[in-house]
């Protein structure tokens, strides 16, 4: 079988994260969004081609897929619109690669974390034999959302209604389908809404039909998301390879940590806490509720809960001394000095956090507090002492001064 | 021989300083480790010739004070008395109400110091100056920015003579960048003009009857009864200064006070700085560690901090710009920064309290600390984070720009309120 997947452009919504690597890239849990996706359908449903739809062309992304190819032995190609295509779109542009056969093909928008029902859905969709299925999975408020309005016992799908000022029905489209290769008639080569133009017309006919995911969904779209999907996701894996999670001293709850990261002692890490590769968490570290990238380094004595540390990113400066630094602005007052800004390398300025150069004294005490979904991109300096409430900030930036209020920083 | 009379003022006074007054009568709560007017007591008993302190205020004598009183005795070895006012008697009042009891036994002079100052104290320097040229009044006077100056009392003096030609206390708009210190050198003759404002406010208020619109019987307000009333007269003269110099109004203040004698200290007392020891903490700057408080070693402390009687601080605590007053406990890896830790509170691990600084520009070296409001257009302004005596902070929370009143038990984080 095929599987086409709406990865899309710029991923915006996931910065300061997306300003380094493409979206489908970052590590969700310890592993790049797109391959929870691409294993799942490699391995329950035995797909062996998988069509990336992308409106912008990351070489990085190209190169990952081509190591991805070999490694998991299927095909792997990109579909590239030059212009807006929506959400239909995508489809009539990738129309010769999903008919080389004439079985089903899988489409998936490229953010969704869920228990991926990839077998489920090939069955029920062979079962009802018509045009297309949808994954609908129930949730709390579904006026955020396009509401599905199925029958109870087929699945048939009535309609749909977009962001419902009344209840209507509590099941919202999952952003999983699979279709018949004939739905393709359907769609044109030009800007196409799935939603409001391709459903509501089957549906009609009584061509669509829903099935109902159980257990866990998430959009991780956005940071807020990505944390609380992250959340749901190592509850799920608590139930299914609750070997994969770690245990040891200070650790509480769901805690997935990387075999190559370090952890100090006298930290508190978790409940819901992934460390990624070559992360160092210092003694003394509370960390509840974040997702910590690849080779990120979180000072000791810090705090942090519902944050996303970027690649390489600092929690806490760490003042070498010897390195060639300049005073600059610097202030006596009351007879002690504070480090205002400093030179680094190549000319650009970093503020760095307090410290009181004494050649005698011992390393900086950090004890940064970071709080309320923020977000550090890739290569960012926390300095000491600092107090991070949903700040956004993006790669490469040192941060000398608290940031109170949530705001971006760039 | 010499006196000194420190005007402490009492409970009405003072309302800036709450909560933290609540427990302990300002003049002794501790700025740079100890009691604020033992500075102003250490600065009388280095004045040769001085004979006996008197405080004068309208304090209830409470254990705490009278306590105060005889360990200074002890200390310095000379007669420190308390003379309470019968009822609030202004800045002047009280000098003329114990008159007797200041001119007992002939003093040449006596320095008269407002309690609620901070100051190198350069007694030795006005004395040099009043016995050049002995006036009824010398006032300490220093200088202070344009827009800072109004928030004071303000001196315009002959610069030959130094004598004072104007007084105007906390005027609406620019008159002298001279302020008044609050600490005099007063002769004997300077009660002279007292009297004489008692006797004309007793007259007004017969002539009055009603109480409403005058001040209290026996009250005289030294600045505008006395120092505006005689400017030009050639009674009234002042000694400049260019020490240390600040008011401590409000907590903020007493931070920066505190701040101001610690770095003194390395001068005057080395000994109250704490210095750094293998397997002690980290000291950066200026430290005062009671010496029954107990600091972990990887906690990182200082600059400007001050820490009492003992208090315990955890391991990888980090400690800055704040004082930690007597009994209080810091768990581990919290930080407190810009704070005021009230008597016997606990803050639990991982919580962060931190203030804002109001300090003046330490860029302008006349910079004086700004009028303290609490509040500005109905909001409440970002200052120094005060715990009350007793107040229990969870762990993991965060404290920001607050003011807990005593004995309470938070259960979430705070910011830019005040919590009864």
């Amino acid at each position: 079988m095929k599987a086409l997947i709406l990865v899309g452009g710029y991923g915006t919504r996931l910065r300061p994260l997306t300003l380094s690597t493409p979206k489908p890239l970052v590590d969700f849990c310890n592993k790049p969004i797109l391959l929870h996706q691409v294993e799942a359908l490699v391995k329950k449903a035995g797909v062996n081609h998988v069509i990336l739809a992308v409106s912008y062309m990351s070489e990085m992304l190209e190169k990952e897929m081509k190591e991805q190819e070999l490694r998991l032995g299927i095909r792997i190609s990109l579909s590239h619109e030059l212009e807006p295509l929506g959400t239909a779109g995508p489809l009539a542009l990738a129309r010769e690669l999903l008919t080389e056969n004439s079985d089903p093909f899988f489409v998936l928008n490229s953010d969704i974390i869920c228990d991926f029902p990839f077998a489920a859905m090939a069955k029920f969709h062979q079962h009802h034999g018509q045009e297309g299925t949808i994954v609908v999975t129930k949730v709390e408020e579904p006026s955020k959302y396009g509401v599905v309005v199925s029958d109870a016992d087929t699945g048939r799908i009535h309609r749909f209604v977009e962001k419902p000022q009344v209840f209507v029905s509590n099941k919202i489209n999952a952003g999983m389908y699979i279709f018949s290769p004939s739905v393709l008639q359907r769609i044109q080569l030009q800007p196409t809404s799935i939603e409001k133009e391709i459903f509501p017309v089957m549906a009609k006919e009584g061509q669509l039909y829903a099935m109902e995911l159980p257990g866990f969904w998430m959009d991780i779209g956005q940071p807020k998301d990505f944390l609380t999907g992250m959340c749901l996701f190592l509850q799920s894996l608590r139930q299914t390879q609750p070997e994969r999670l770690y245990s040891g001293p200070g650790i509480v709850g769901n805690v997935l940590v990387d075999p190559s990261a370090k952890i100090g002692q006298n930290c508190s890490i978790g409940p819901n806490v992934s460390l990624g590769p070559g992360v160092v968490v210092e003694d003394g570290v509370c960390i509840k509720r974040c997702t910590v990238l690849r080779g990120a380094h979180i000072r000791s004595h810090s705090w942090l809960d519902s944050c996303i540390v970027g690649w390489s990113s600092r929690v806490g400066q760490w003042v070498s001394k010897g390195c060639g630094r300049e005073w600059v602005n610097s202030r006596t007052w009351g007879g002690d000095r504070q480090l205002v800004g400093e030179r680094v390398g190549g000319g650009e300025r970093r503020w760095g956090a307090s410290s009181f150069l004494n050649p005698t004294s011992s390393p900086t005490c950090p004890q940064v507090r970071m709080e309320n979904v923020t977000v550090l991109g890739e290569d960012v300096i926390v300095g000491d002492e600092l107090y991070l409430n949903g700040a956004s900030v993006l790669p490469h930036k040192s941060i000398g001064e608290s940031v109170p209020e949530p705001r971006i920083i760039m | 021989m010499l006196k000194a009379v420190i005007l402490i003022g009492g409970p009405q006074k003072g309302t800036r300083f709450r909560p933290l007054s609540f427990e302990v009568p300002k003049p002794l709560f501790p700025v740079a480790g100890v009691p604020m007017i033992q500075h102003h007591i250490e600065a009388c008993a280095q004045v040769p010739g001085m004979q006996e302190i008197l405080l004068i205020g309208f304090y209830q004598p409470d254990e705490a004070l009278t306590r105060f009183l005889e360990a200074a005795q002890q200390e310095f070895n000379l007669p420190i008395r308390y003379l309470q006012e019968f009822a609030p008697l202004g800045t002047g009042g009280g000098l003329y109400h114990f008159r007797d009891q200041i001119l007992a036994g002939g003093p040449e002079a006596f320095f008269v110091l407002n309690a609620d100052v901070c100051s190198d104290f350069p007694l030795g320097a006005m004395l040099e100056a009043h016995r050049r040229q002995p006036r009824p009044f010398l006032l300490l006077g220093t200088t202070a920015n344009r827009t800072q100056s109004l928030n004071y009392g303000c001196i315009v003096e002959n610069p030959e003579t130094h004598e004072v030609l104007h007084y105007v206390e906390k005027p609406s708009t620019f008159v002298s960048d001279i302020i008044n210190c609050g600490i005099y050198l007063f002769s004997p003759e300077a009660l002279k003009p007292l009297r004489d404002v008692f006797q004309r406010n007793q007259q007004d208020q017969q002539l009055d009857g009603s109480s409403g619109s005058w001040p209290g019987a026996g009250t005289i307000r030294l600045e505008q009864d006395v120092f505006t009333a005689l400017s030009g007269q050639g009674q009234i003269y002042v000694h400049l200064t260019d020490g240390i110099w600040s008011q401590i109004k409000s907590a903020g203040s007493a931070l920066y006070a505190s701040r101001l004698y610690l770095n003194r200290y390395q001068l005057t007392h080395p000994e109250r700085l704490a210095q750094l020891i293998p397997g002690g903490p980290c000291i950066r700057g200026n430290v005062f560690i009671h010496p029954t408080a107990k600091v972990a070693s990887s906690a990182v402390l200082g600059p400007n901090v001050s820490i009492g009687e003992g208090v315990t601080i955890g391991e990888g605590v980090r400690l800055r710009e704040s004082i930690v007053l007597h009994g209080a406990t810091l768990q581990e890896h919290t930080c407190v920064l810009h704070s005021i830790v009230g008597w016997g509170s606990i803050v639990g691990r991982w919580a962060r309290v931190e203030g804002t600084p109001n300090d003046p520009n330490p860029n302008d070296p006349w910079a004086r600390m700004d009028s303290e409001s609490l509040f500005r257009d109905g909001k409440l302004l970002p200052a120094i984070t005060i715990l009350g005596c007793r107040v229990r902070i969870p762990a993991e929370v965060l404290i920001l720009n607050s003011i807990v009143l005593p004995h309470k038990e938070l259960s979430r984080s705070f910011t830019n309120q005040i919590i009864l």
